[in-house]
């Protein structure tokens, strides 16, 4: 049977079978559903202008329910979801618009262009809306090392993203990577945008207005990418190489002009909407945009600029081609319009109108290809309550049970030189990560921060999410994510203002998996509202699976904080010889699901380290006022490896060591150092800072102790022998290059 | 003092280089559009870092037949100084204003990081700021950045004392460690027979600013700055 893509496409139209209609990823019941709405039969092209807007990818028909339960609201919120992103208030007039998408199944697939696209869609849903771009980061997740194809993914990947980033000329300051044998087949390409904008010059998607002209603007339309967003709402099989075609092939020069031509139209009065052409290309943009206005479209698909001969209107409409806008003008606005788009060099063409008849209506050749009434299209696709089950809660694991290493150092060593820890230097030195000339942290610490352009306020940025933990126990997980992402931002003396999010599963018909989507959206949701952190924006990711094998739960949240003055903003890196470090946070010796367990004495076992959600707000605001008065001389959290892996962190950002005072006692020396309780902070003060420090910190009802001092050039640690920096620098630094190939 | 900064279609340190020239000139200075074929009147015309053209063809081939530099070219014979940064020295390579070619990173990757530069001459307003033999900290950020030229080309640039700047250890040592993308002889950047064109790879305008971890950037538009004044 061919697939979809394998098959000719021309004018001819095919017969609407049962087959047919399972290639297009519709069940019976939908079509039927489909056939109800319009009273009849679709058209071919009809048929697939339903598959893309009831795909899963595009009417999130799984994840709806749950996702109404994400707190999306505050004080600082000025657009939340529902928009091309989400807009937070930074204070004097300026907002940050940002969001995270996922682009998994095309990466895996085709790496480079997989991986590059989804760079160029997030950036479209930014400065869709009027915002230039000021930041980009991305959360990766590959498979086992060992496994074949990981090598090759990862450098498809990262080149990808860095040339179309780099030529966009939009600094990537920070990311995560994760390499786990659960993400053999599906790797996850999550990648984030953040722009500035004039909160008073927000441009948004809804169409208002009857008989305006509807304009297309940027690339021309190929055959690329066709079935994309049908593609990502299913799992692969063996037969996936096939779907080729379906990832579609960015060019990062013609999105810079893209950029800077909408930049500059936006500066006049000539927009009533615009919307980037993402998934679904026309398809979606039109029918969005149509609905949300309240009006009806009809669209002539002969004004189409079009790069393939005999395109039919199927393609045309499901194409998804990058670097193309949709905008709805003012009336009489077309010229200032073209003329910009002119100047740019980009197609320019008026291929539409709104109408009052609340249907899309699409003709080429002269003939009615689709006649759809809009809000069935954009509002009927069914809404699931799949069924689901609660995953029961791990047996605790004691930290007597967990065998404890021979030496600390050496276990330090081992796993700053895993995959887990090692440096991904390798990775961000291919990102240009200070153009725009106003990184004010780079990659490699808690969070990266920009300087908002011309004040003095920073924006602070992370991406997080421990998948381990969620596999676990997707609720707990769940929390800690968003936990730890405001944990991070408060760590650089940021106010955490709001978050994006990718929610990345497996096949949501299966109930054990919907459960941990399920339970996800209530950890986060609890977390959220705890540390009034709403979610102003977000995707969903689902059916990454490969033959029955899904991925660990891994809902990544990218969070933004703001620094009010980037004077008082803190790094990790270990600064004066002579400071004293101390340690803010109650301490566990939680140790499973800990990478020490993952990578010393494995397997990981257990359930992940509980989050407390008040002592987490107690914690980071006390460290973020420790940080605007100027009290400390280094901040860094604690989380992957525990509180010896985040000395050591700081110690090697700054090339400093520390002498550290023996564990205290009522814990196995191993939890103390290894253990992954949530919600600690390690910070570096002058000594004579020290007594009225932990004062304070015992009137704020947080636990504190002094954990050594800043001196030399090695980790000492009582009755080991100590670890020079410049060998713990070569473990940590070494993994990834040898892996990638070189030296 | 006015400065005139060339915007291409894919330009994108074109706004660094113009908050950096503000800071040190006082003035913000004219950004000048590539189809433009006039040029205002300019004590400095930069020529700015980015992808112009997408870096099709080759990097800068496309940009270096823009209706403007037409201008420029005949601005920089007629003696105005030149800046040309990374994607700059690129089309001041093309349009045959300094001799050799930037050829792909020997590591065939980008690559994004401060690294230590050498300067090796300072009888020129770019570089009057700085002291010969000093080494400066710059960052670079290109893919395409290995300097090349033929045998005969590098006697001649070296022996007429044309390298602007050289990467070095932080000791100022010409080491292959130092090197971060294979160029002939260490060279970052050269300038022309009269001194007055200097392209170079990496980026001053990026490390002109306290808050962004450094100055030595701002010692090139200030020496600008100050010799071009008098």
């Amino acid at each position: 049977m061919q697939s979809i893509n394998s098959r000719r496409m021309n004018q001819t139209t095919p017969q609407i079978t049962p087959e047919l209609v399972a290639e297009h990823g519709l069940s019976p019941d939908e079509y039927r559903l489909l056939v109800g709405v319009l009273g009849r039969e679709p058209s071919f092209t009809e048929l697939g202008i339903f598959s893309v807007m009831w795909s899963e990818h595009c009417s999130y028909k799984s994840s709806r329910v749950w996702l109404k339960t994400l707190p999306t609201t505050g004080p600082q919120v000025i657009q939340g979801p529902g928009e091309n992103a989400g807009v937070v208030d930074l204070g004097n007039g300026l907002a940050a618009v940002f969001k995270m998408e996922s682009h998994n199944h095309p990466s895996y697939i085709e790496p480079y262009q997989g991986a590059a696209t989804g760079v160029g869609g997030i950036m479209r849903d930014v400065f869709t809306m009027g915002a230039r771009p000021i930041a980009n980061m991305n959360a990766l997740r590959f498979g086992a090392p060992d496994h074949a194809k990981t090598r090759h993914l990862v450098a498809g990947v990262v080149s990808g993203i860095g040339d179309y980033g780099n030529c966009m000329g939009v600094p990537t300051i920070g990311g995560e990577t994760n390499f786990d044998a659960r993400y053999n087949d599906n790797i996850l390409v999550n990648a984030m945008c953040v722009g500035l904008i004039d909160a008073n010059r927000i441009f948004k998607s809804a169409a208002k207005g009857v008989g305006l002209p509807v304009v297309y603007v940027g690339s021309k339309t190929g055959r690329d990418g066709i079935h994309g967003a049908t593609m990502a709402s299913a799992e692969f099989d063996e037969a996936s190489a096939e779907k080729r075609p379906t990832v579609q092939v960015g060019d990062p020069f013609t999105e810079k002009l893209l950029l800077e031509a909408c930049l500059e139209l936006m500066r006049e009065d000539a927009i009533v909407a615009i919307q980037d052409m993402g998934a679904a290309g026309l398809t979606s943009s039109s029918v969005e945009m149509a609905d949300k206005g309240g009006v009806g479209i009809e669209l002539d698909l002969d004004q189409v600029p079009t790069r393939e001969e005999g395109m039919t209107a199927y393609e045309m409409l499901l194409s998804e081609s990058q670097e193309r806008m949709l905008i709805v003008l003012k009336l009489g606005a077309e010229q200032v319009a073209e003329r910009v788009f002119r100047k740019w060099e980009l197609d320019f063409a008026l291929i539409g109108r709104t109408t009052d008849s609340g249907k899309l209506v699409v003709r080429h050749g002269g003939e009615i290809q689709a006649d759809i009434p809009l809000a069935a299209l954009a509002h009927a696709a069914p809404v699931y309550q799949r069924p689901w089950t609660r995953k029961p809660a791990p047996a605790p694991v004691a930290a007597g049970d967990v065998p404890a290493p021979n030496s600390l150092l050496e276990a330090l060593e081992q796993m700053m030189g895993s995959p887990h820890l090692a440096s991904r230097r390798w990775i961000w030195e291919q990102y240009d990560h200070m153009v725009m000339a106003d990184t004010v942290q780079r990659p490699g610490g808690d969070a990266g921060v920009v300087r908002v352009h011309g004040t003095k306020k920073g924006l602070a940025i992370s991406c997080d999410v421990t998948p381990r933990y969620c596999a676990a126990d997707a609720r707990e997980g769940a929390k800690q994510a968003v936990a730890e992402c405001w944990r991070n931002l408060t760590a650089v003396g940021a106010d955490p203002l709001a978050i994006t999010d990718c929610l990345n599963f497996g096949n949501p018909q299966r109930p054990e998996i919907m459960g941990e989507f399920v339970e996800a959206v209530e950890g986060m949701a609890e977390a959220c509202r705890a540390l009034a952190f709403p979610v102003v924006s977000g995707n969903v990711s689902l059916y990454n699976e490969t033959n029955g094998v899904g991925i660990p739960p891994t809902p990544a949240v990218g969070g933004i904080g703001l620094i009010p003055d980037i004077a008082r903003m803190a790094t990790a890196s270990l600064k004066q010889d002579g400071h004293v470090l101390v340690l803010l946070g109650a301490e566990n010796g939680h140790l499973g699901q800990s990478l020490y367990q993952e990578i010393v004495a494995g397997p990981a076992k257990g359930p992940p380290p509980p989050v407390d959600l008040a002592a987490e707000r107690r914690a980071g605001d006390f460290v973020r006022g420790l940080i605007r008065k100027g009290r400390v001389s280094a901040v860094h959290d604690v989380s992957d490896g525990g509180l010896l892996v985040a000395v050591a962190e700081m110690a090697l950002a700054g090339g400093f060591g520390a002498e550290l005072d023996p564990a205290p006692a009522g814990l196995p020396a191993h939890a103390v150092w290894f253990g992954e309780d949530q919600g600690r902070y390690v910070v570096a003060v002058p000594p004579e800072e020290v007594a009225s420090l932990l004062q304070h910190a015992a009137k704020a009802e947080i636990p504190a102790r002094r954990l050594g001092k800043v001196t030399g050039d090695a980790l000492k640690l009582q009755g080991e022998a100590p670890l020079p920096l410049t060998a713990l620098r070569l473990s940590h630094e070494r993994w990834l290059p040898q892996f990638m190939g070189e030296r | 003092m006015k400065a005139s900064v060339i915007v291409f279609p894919g330009s994108n340190c074109d706004r660094d280089a113009a908050v950096a020239l503000e800071a040190a000139l006082g003035r913000p200075p004219a950004m000048v559009w590539h189809g433009d074929a006039e040029l205002p009147n300019s004590d400095l015309i930069v020529l700015p870092g980015g992808f112009s053209y997408g870096d099709y063809l080759r990097s800068g081939a496309m940009a270096a037949h823009s209706p403007v530099m037409r201008e420029v070219v005949r601005r920089a014979k007629a003696g105005t100084p030149v800046l040309g940064i990374c994607n700059g020295f690129q089309v001041l390579t093309e349009a045959r204003l300094l001799p050799g070619v930037l050829m792909r990173n020997a590591t065939l990757k980008f690559i994004c990081k401060d690294v230590h530069l050498r300067v090796e001459r300072t009888d020129t307003s770019f570089a009057s700021r700085y002291k010969k033999g000093q080494v400066v900290r710059f960052p670079i950020a290109h893919k395409d950045g290995a300097y090349f030229a033929d045998e005969e080309t590098l006697k001649r640039l070296e022996g007429e004392g044309r390298i602007a700047f050289r990467y070095c250890d932080a000791e100022g040592q010409t080491t292959p460690e130092a090197n971060p993308n294979g160029s002939r002889n260490h060279i970052a950047g050269i300038y022309n027979e009269t001194g007055t064109v200097l392209g170079l790879m990496p980026h001053p305008e990026r490390l002109a600013d306290a808050n962004l971890s450094g100055t030595d950037g701002a010692n090139m538009f200030k020496g600008l700055a100050e010799s071009l004044a008098a």
